[in-house]
């Protein structure tokens, strides 16, 4: 029998006008990898803050091997041995890697500065993590300071290790580097707990899933006896066809002969590093640039936008040629622009959803025609009730909404603006596959009623299921084009590792 | 208000969460205080000046009276607080620049005129364009050249009162001209103090501005995040620079007000510290001085509790040189009884007793 490192039985909490969970119960045992999982607020990540001490649970108990311990502080559950990498990174990006690993974990004022670097530098040749001890960690990549997070979790002898969504910012092969830690790890009797959205990844490294919706569990499975659509069917609690209808829909795009570009763009770059690059995109077409983290493709949208600084190239809207060089040149133009970095480039996180829903439209109302409170009302309760926007209030602050709801609020934003040419630069990261799936959808109804939309994903089935073409880059170079039964992932594959490239 | 929750129930419930909570308390403990130890603090009378005119008399005139300028300066301490993150600690001295340059316009080359070299309204608009300019360049330093606005300010801080005594030659101007010092006291006829009307005006103006311009929801969307902003079609250093130059203009007004209430100028002492007097008012509005969200109407608030506390201080006899140690510990008072944590907990006690009485 396998012995439980964690058990937690009939957890409440109860935020103002949410029931976050009910009578959960979760079940670590010693040397497994856990995968939990369900929508944005199930409770994912509320049970975890519960288990780390960074709320207080309203009801329940938790059991550290046999023994009942309260954690009232993720200090506490530090020293209890349950360590945690979240999501977005929270170590302190101007301190050195060695000292965001030992950070608030020495006793008393006197530091070895030295033997701390020789101990980091130990650490990270051991889990060859590319980073050195003194360099500093903002001038690591996002993925490196992922993996420094991990090592500091991992140094610091923990029975149980929480892992929350750690590779939404990792390429593949970082997270295969990951998951071999994760195997070692297991190996040593640690118990994981994996939060992600990626379902490969939980059936490549994961022993059982727990399952949770709407706050409460829906139960605890072996990998091995859940097929995936059976998960997704528990994630969302209804049987789901969805992912199937919506591939017959992508590519339905028709493109007509000598029809002006909605958009074009020549010999466009900016001060990101780009080669200059063309573009075009139709009305009704939906199409995506795709390549490795990056490979450029946020750099090109940005440029687009005006949102990095060009420093070359002509842009065309209908056919006219146009000056872009600053986003409110963009918004003008009928061009809306989601960044890929919701939480730096898109919430205004103190502000109110309704607020945060026509800030966008009111910039280019101009400053001297404020909306009334009534139609500011208006707008958000319309989007929020479109969007399907799960919300307290209208006036709740933005930044207390799960991600994917914040998503949405931004995209409820733009759309506001009603745009001809709509930029989506990974809506998809970090959010549940019901809203996933919704997004998709959204993203084809807006393009059949004639929207042009670029979409950018990490996930090429996510791109294959919504784009009629795909602009494939690498190393900032845009390298081919794919378009009608080019469109799979084997040609993908082979045109960014630059084998088969039918471009320049 | 961000926390309309079910925290607090009722109208005390709601009030304990809203920001104008925190200076209305305030402003509540100190008449309080004033009705157990003195109720003639609140008596007013209406008397006649040394010129005939009816006039009003009594602490609360005072203290609206002499709260003017620090309401006036709190309008845009409070807008460069949101939308820097940082506060102007150049304020006095920039008051002493404004004031010299309208002296300097109204007594022309001789610093004792027997009468107005110009229209008093000519000179307060040079003592507009002065204070903007000062405020330009603070927002340039801070908006262009992202040099933090406390060190950014820091420079006129430094070289106001100099430069203020340079705008005269160093000569200290005696404005005869009795008219001028009608803005600093009273108008013929009307027993109500001038810098109150002022001060209204000025309240008025920003009102509307909030309300029939987008300034407010600007303001705080580049506090709270410019990276975001920008992509929303907004000019994050613009909108730096422009809470700047607003500033600007209410420390004009404010040095009008300081000028005339003694027809002359005296570079080092005018409107001494004054800087810190507004910062506080932000403060007291339970304003985050970080940037972000503001509420106008707290700050505003907190400047007249802040002069309440001043009058109160005079009134029982507190010499000028302890004053500034009473207030310290009135203000460490406020401060913390303004804190997130303890109004929660207040908040908490409160509920309890009511839910012990609902159930009696």
């Amino acid at each position: 029998m396998e012995k439980a490192v964690l058990k937690m039985r009939g957890i409440d909490k109860v935020f103002p006008g949410v029931r976050a969970l009910q009578g959960v119960d979760f079940t670590l045992c010693e040397g497994e990898i856990h995968a939990l999982m369900g929508e944005n607020g199930a409770g994912k990540s509320t049970l975890i803050k519960v288990l780390t001490g960074v709320y207080a649970k309203d009801a329940g108990e938790i059991f550290l091997g046999d023994k009942p311990v309260t954690i009232k502080s993720p200090q506490d559950a530090q020293n209890m041995g349950i360590s945690t990498v979240y999501q977005e990174i929270t170590l302190c990006p101007n301190l050195s890697v060695a000292e965001n690993m030992f950070i608030g974990r020495t006793n008393g004022v006197i530091q070895n500065w030295k033997k701390m670097n020789e101990d980091a530098g130990k650490i990270l040749n051991e889990l060859a993590i590319p980073a050195k001890p003194a360099q500093q960690l903002a001038s690591c990549s996002i993925a490196v300071q992922q993996m420094v997070a991990i090592a500091r979790a991992v140094d610091m002898d923990c029975k149980v290790l929480i892992l929350d969504e750690p590779t939404s910012s990792l390429d593949e092969q970082e997270v295969a580097k990951l998951f071999k830690l994760m195997r070692d790890l297991k190996a040593k009797g640690v118990g994981i707990i994996f939060v992600t959205h990626f379902l490969d990844q939980v059936y490549e490294v994961c022993d059982k899933i727990t399952v949770l919706r709407d706050g409460q569990l829906v139960g605890q499975y072996e990998i091995k006896d859940l097929p995936r659509v059976q998960l997704v069917s528990k994630m969302l609690g209804k049987e789901l066809d969805d992912m199937s209808d919506i591939k017959s829909e992508g590519g339905s795009y028709d493109r007509k002969e000598g029809e002006t570009p909605v958009f074009e763009s020549k010999n466009l770059s900016s001060t990101e590093a780009i080669y200059p690059f063309d573009f075009y995109i139709n009305k009704g077409e939906v199409n995506g640039f795709t390549g490795l983290l990056g490979s450029g493709r946020s750099e090109c949208v940005r440029a687009i936008f005006g949102a990095d600084r060009n420093l070359s190239g002509e842009k065309f809207r209908n056919g006219k040629s146009v000056k872009i060089s600053k986003p409110i040149d963009a918004m003008k133009k009928g061009i809306a622009y989601l960044p890929e970095d919701r939480k730096v480039d898109g919430i205004v996180g103190d502000l109110s959803v309704r607020e945060n829903i026509i800030l966008a439209y009111q910039v280019l109302k101009g400053a001297f025609h404020p909306f009334s409170k009534a139609e500011a009302y208006k707008f958000a309760d319309e989007y929020i009730k479109l969007l399907d926007i799960k919300t307290a209030s209208a006036d709740t602050p933005i930044k207390s909404l799960s991600g994917g709801n914040q998503q949405k609020v931004i995209l409820a934003r733009w759309l506001l603006t009603h745009p001809d040419y709509l930029i989506l630069d990974e809506p998809t990261r970090g959010i549940d596959v019901g809203t996933k799936v919704d997004i998709q959808k959204l993203v084809l109804k807006l393009a059949s009623e004639g929207m042009a939309v670029t979409f950018i994903s990490s996930e090429t089935d996510e791109m294959l299921r919504t784009c009629s073409r795909l602009i494939v880059m690498r190393d900032r170079h845009v390298v081919g084009e794919l378009t009608g039964d080019d469109l799979n992932q084997n040609k993908i594959m082979s045109t960014i590792a630059g084998g088969d490239s039918n471009g320049k | 208000m961000a926390n309309n929750n079910k925290s607090g129930s009722g109208f005390f419930g709601k009030l304990i969460h809203n920001q104008i909570f925190i200076p209305l308390a305030a402003l509540l403990l100190l008449v309080l205080f004033n009705l157990v130890f003195d109720p003639s603090f609140f008596k007013i009378t209406l008397g006649q000046n040394a010129a005939g005119n009816p006039v009003l008399s009594g602490y609360l005139v005072t203290i609206l009276d002499y709260g003017s300028e620090l309401a006036i300066l709190a309008i845009g301490m409070t807008l460069v607080t949101a939308a820097s993150g940082g506060q102007d600690i150049s304020v006095g001295a920039t008051i002493a620049i404004c004031g010299s340059a309208l002296l300097r316009v109204l007594c022309g080359r001789n610093s004792r005129p027997d009468e107005l070299q110009a229209p008093i309204i000519v000179a307060f608009l040079v003592a507009c364009i002065v204070g903007m300019l000062c405020g330009a360049f603070n927002g340039m330093l801070v908006s262009i050249f992202k040099i933090q606005p406390m060190v950014a300010t820091l420079i006129l801080f430094t070289a106001g009162r100099s430069i203020a005594a340079w705008i005269n030659n160093n000569e200290l101007p005696i404005v005869g001209d009795p008219t001028f010092a009608y803005f600093g006291s009273f108008f013929p006829g009307i027993p109500i103090p001038a810098p109150v009307f002022i001060a209204a005006f000025c309240l008025i103006i920003i009102f509307v501005v909030l309300k029939f311009t987008t300034l407010g929801l600007y303001t705080q969307a580049v506090g709270i995040n410019p990276s975001s902003s920008r992509l929303n079609g907004l000019n994050p250093q613009f909108i730096k620079f422009v809470s700047f130059v607003i500033l600007g203009l209410c420390v004009a007004v404010a040095a009008l007000i300081k000028v005339s209430r003694l027809s002359t100028i005296n570079y080092s002492v005018i409107a001494k510290d004054i800087e810190m007097d507004a910062i506080l008012a932000v403060a007291l509005g339970g304003n985050p001085l970080g940037g972000g969200k503001f509420n106008m109407w707290a700050s505003i608030i907190g400047a007249y509790v802040i002069q309440f506390l001043t009058t109160t201080l005079y009134k029982f006899k507190v010499s000028s040189d302890a004053l500034s140690a009473y207030k310290a510990v009135v203000v460490i008072l406020l401060v913390v009884f303004s804190a997130p944590t303890v109004r929660e907990w207040i908040g908490a006690k409160f509920k309890k007793i009511t839910a012990k009485k609902g159930v009696a």
